[in-house]
């Protein structure tokens, strides 16, 4: 029951995001800082990751490609299915679940343990749509970021097998091009979407409706990351399920 | 004015927080509500800023009832409250000017100049020096209930409410901030009502004095009645400090 009244609740949270908006200017100027905040400032790590992890996924393919038949294509063509089916939408936002979620849900329970979720209530402004809705705007950017990982990952691949000497570089870039599907791109920025909301949300309503102090924003931050994390998982799957099965 | 009319609030169970009150806030006046932890001061104030929806009875703001307005007027009536949080509630994300101009950036179509200008009359008028462009977490606790003032003043509202303004501030910064919200209250005509349970507060500021019990108007008067209160919860909240005792071992003493 617990769980049921949780997941009203969350509906609930998104209902009230939506109503009584902001004025523009002020939103304008928030949904600038969030993106700063939460996609600016996540490019270091995304970038760093997305390069090494897929110079990582093209070694260990040529490592594991024993029989002289194979072609050394297989390591481009192995590393782009990997890099844009998996590692880029979900392993970045697991990945951003634990920068990004903390960071929400810790911002937002501090506002509520210092009242000053209150302070906005009782000057007549929607909290929820003050809070929540400009990190939703932001988080509409999210596909870049994951085409930024795409795009970093396939290129620390192609470095990582050229300097490693598994293969060249017009071979890798063969791999790349084999039996390339575009829908298999469309099927990975939808679920870029679907993560990009989750991201926002469900840090949001852990912060939002948190109780407690200071002890308690804490325990709201992992518990904000590990919901998060779940989700992304179950939707990855059902997503997955809908779309290429 | 604000008067309250049989004033019920409850959370679903049984039992009643507030359990039927009615009183009267005067404009231009230090309205103080006091009782013991628990008495359901917290609880009224937030009906009266209408974060909480009473279950039975009404308030109403110079003659209109919030829970009978639209919700256009309502949000129209709440322009005109300000409020100061026990702990301030400032932004920390903003300096003490964009704290302070944040009302009038929601609510106005001034230009940035003209919210800068109001902003530093009422940074004057509550006497902040300096601090401008600092940051909540850079400035004192005296300083930060100023911020609060200034900010809940800046819209020229014509409710004020306080949720214990001077806890957590040593005894001259408080007897500072109960004076500042005395004069700001005379000067603008503000119906002002504050949340308290400090004595040193009553007997400054108390023009007119409500004391909660177990969710029941027990007592209503003035600084200058609480003494001669003939109601044994008032004497026993009023004199639980040693020196109020003494203050009144001292009355007894003088009057005999």
């Amino acid at each position: 029951m617990g769980y049921l009244k949780e997941i009203g609740l969350y509906f609930m949270m998104l209902k009230g995001v939506f109503i009584k908006p902001t004025k523009t200017s002020v939103l304008r100027n928030l949904v600038l800082k969030e993106i700063d905040d939460l996609i600016i400032g996540s490019l270091g790590i995304v970038c760093f990751i997305s390069f090494f992890v897929g110079g990582v996924v093209a070694i260990q393919t040529a490592l594991n490609m024993d029989n002289p038949i194979l072609p050394k294509s297989l390591i481009g063509f192995a590393s782009r299915q990997s890099i844009i089916l998996e590692f880029a939408p979900t392993f970045i936002s697991i990945i951003m679940a634990g920068k990004v979620s903390s960071f929400i849900t810790s911002s937002i329970g501090t506002m509520r343990v210092t009242e000053q979720i209150d302070a906005l209530e009782v000057m007549g402004i929607n909290s929820l749509n003050y809070l929540v809705f400009p990190k939703i705007i932001a988080m509409l950017f999210y596909p870049f970021v994951i085409a930024i990982a795409m795009f970093l990952g396939i290129l620390g691949g192609y470095t990582a097998a050229v300097l490693g000497g598994f293969a060249t570089g017009d071979q890798f870039i063969q791999g790349l091009q084999e039996d390339f599907v575009p829908f298999q791109l469309v099927y990975a920025f939808i679920k870029t979407f679907v993560f990009a909301i989750l991201l926002a949300t469900i840090p949001s309503y852990f912060g939002y409706y948190m109780k407690g102090g200071a002890l308690e924003v804490g325990k709201a931050s992992t518990t904000s990351f590990v919901w998060t994390s779940v989700f992304i998982i179950l939707s990855n799957y059902l997503i997955t399920q809908l779309l290429l099965s | 004015m604000i008067e309250v009319k049989e004033l019920k609030k409850g959370f679903g169970g049984d039992e009643l927080v507030l359990k039927g009150i009615s009183t009267t806030f005067e404009k231009g006046k230090t309205n103080l509500i006091i009782g013991q932890s628990g008495s359901g001061k917290t609880v009224f104030l937030k009906c009266l800023l209408g974060l909480f929806r009473p279950t039975e009875g009404k308030i109403l703001y110079d003659g209109q009832a919030y829970s009978e307005l639209s919700s256009e007027k309502q949000r129209t009536l709440r322009e005109q409250m300000g409020m100061v949080f026990q702990g301030s509630a400032l932004f920390d994300s903003m300096t003490v000017e964009e704290n302070i101009m944040f009302p009038l950036k929601m609510f106005t179509k001034q230009r940035k100049a003209e919210r800068r200008e109001r902003a530093n009359e009422v940074i004057k008028r509550v006497n902040l020096i300096n601090a401008n462009n600092k940051l909540p977490s850079e400035i004192s606790g005296g300083m930060q209930k100023r911020v609060a003032i200034a900010r809940a003043i800046v819209n020229n509202p014509k409710y004020l409410f306080c949720d214990e303004p001077n806890s957590g501030l040593d005894p001259r910064t408080a007897t500072l901030i109960d004076n500042l919200i005395q004069e700001i209250t005379h000067e603008y005509e503000i119906t002002t009502i504050i949340n308290t349970h400090d004595m040193n507060s009553v007997m400054e500021i108390g023009e007119k004095i409500v004391f909660l019990q177990k969710g029941h108007l027990a007592w209503e008067g003035s600084k200058e009645t609480i003494f001669k209160a003939d109601n044994d919860d008032v004497t026993n909240f009023v004199y639980s400090s040693d020196l109020f005792k003494k203050v009144r071992e001292a009355v007894i003493k003088e009057n005999q």
